[in-house]
């Protein structure tokens, strides 16, 4: 857009979901389904001033290494967009989950039902740190695998989050995963108050 | 922090990094969010064809809003570059930030709303 345009009349908003789940289990084609743009990446570069030395030594041999997260965007009003953020593949970059999870509605915890196990991380650490949550269950090859009640007694899952099905290459589905997600949120944020 | 890389492995592009924000790592305005949306203002806009290269790309771009990640991405520098960058154009009055609306209270519901209700509009 090339017009000369003042500043904004009303002052844009942005917010913020984040996307989790194991390394391949479709993160990107998530927020691609929905997203007004192509996925783009940011890289955050990892020093020991940004995890600390501790967290360093699980670095062998480097000073630094690089973090890259995939994001997509969605302009839900002239001055409302809403990114979804997906977390790096490995879990060992817990403090870009902690930058990511600042002032984000919630998470999006993507499982791969056929591996569990690699999504346990990421229900950890948002149940530890509060951060409305659902569970989506991929549905590839649109096939369900697992009942829903099974991977919340496998995950561990409390009885209010909820957990849903969701094909991450479907723009309706991811959409659905999206409102059950804010639906979620509301009801923590009211029940807070 | 950075004395130590004996062991480095290089990669990416040849230009530091920090070549481009002149050494700086910290901006007053640092701890900008991901997503925290940039506009040019009309300052910007006439400073335009006066800037150096990234700041000139920053001014055109942020004609559309956009968030910090992706001016990041858009100009392939790492997210601290990004900041430091925009950072310093807001100080200047080039761009203007607008930071995320905070989460947690009770006027977070009439956003959430908003959202939800953009959502199923979709």
């Amino acid at each position: 857009m090339a017009s000369a345009r003042s500043e904004p009349p009303v002052a844009p908003k942005a917010v913020k979901i984040v996307v989790a789940g194991g390394f391949g289990v479709g993160k990107t084609t998530l927020v691609g389904a929905v997203s007004e743009i192509t996925p783009l990446s940011t890289e955050a570069v990892m020093t020991a001033a940004s995890v600390g030395i501790d967290d360093l030594s699980k670095l062998p041999n480097k000073s630094t290494t690089t973090v890259a997260m995939d994001f997509g965007r969605i302009s839900l009003e002239e001055d409302l967009i809403l990114y979804l953020f997906g977390t790096p593949g490995q879990d060992r970059f817990w403090f870009m989950w902690d930058e990511l999870i600042r002032g984000a509605i919630g998470a999006v915890v993507l499982v791969d039902s056929r591996r569990l196990k690699d999504c346990f991380g990421a229900v950890d650490y948002f149940e530890q740190r509060e951060v409305p949550f659902v569970v989506a269950i991929n549905l590839f090859d649109g096939v369900l695998r697992h009942k829903a009640e099974d991977v919340r007694e496998a995950l561990a899952i409390p009885s209010e989050v909820p957990i849903i099905m969701c094909d991450a290459r479907e723009r309706d589905s991811v959409k659905n995963a999206l409102v059950d997600l804010v639906e979620h949120a509301l009801v923590r944020t009211v029940a807070a108050l | 922090m950075r004395g130590e890389d004996g062991h480095q492995r290089t990669y990416g592009p040849i230009v530091r990094p920090y070549t481009i924000t002149g050494g700086r790592t910290r901006t007053t305005l640092q701890e900008l969010e991901l997503e925290t949306l940039v506009s040019t203002t009309s300052l910007g806009q006439v400073e335009l064809p006066r800037l150096n290269m990234e700041r000139r790309e920053i001014a055109a771009l942020c004609r559309d809003i956009l968030s910090v990640a992706e001016v990041s991405a858009r100009l392939s520098v790492t997210l601290g570059v990004a900041r430091v960058l925009v950072g310093d154009m807001a100080e200047e009055g080039l761009v203007q930030v607008h930071r995320p609306a905070s989460q947690n209270n009770s006027s977070d519901i009439a956003l959430l709303e908003r959202v939800l209700y953009g959502l199923r509009a979709l």
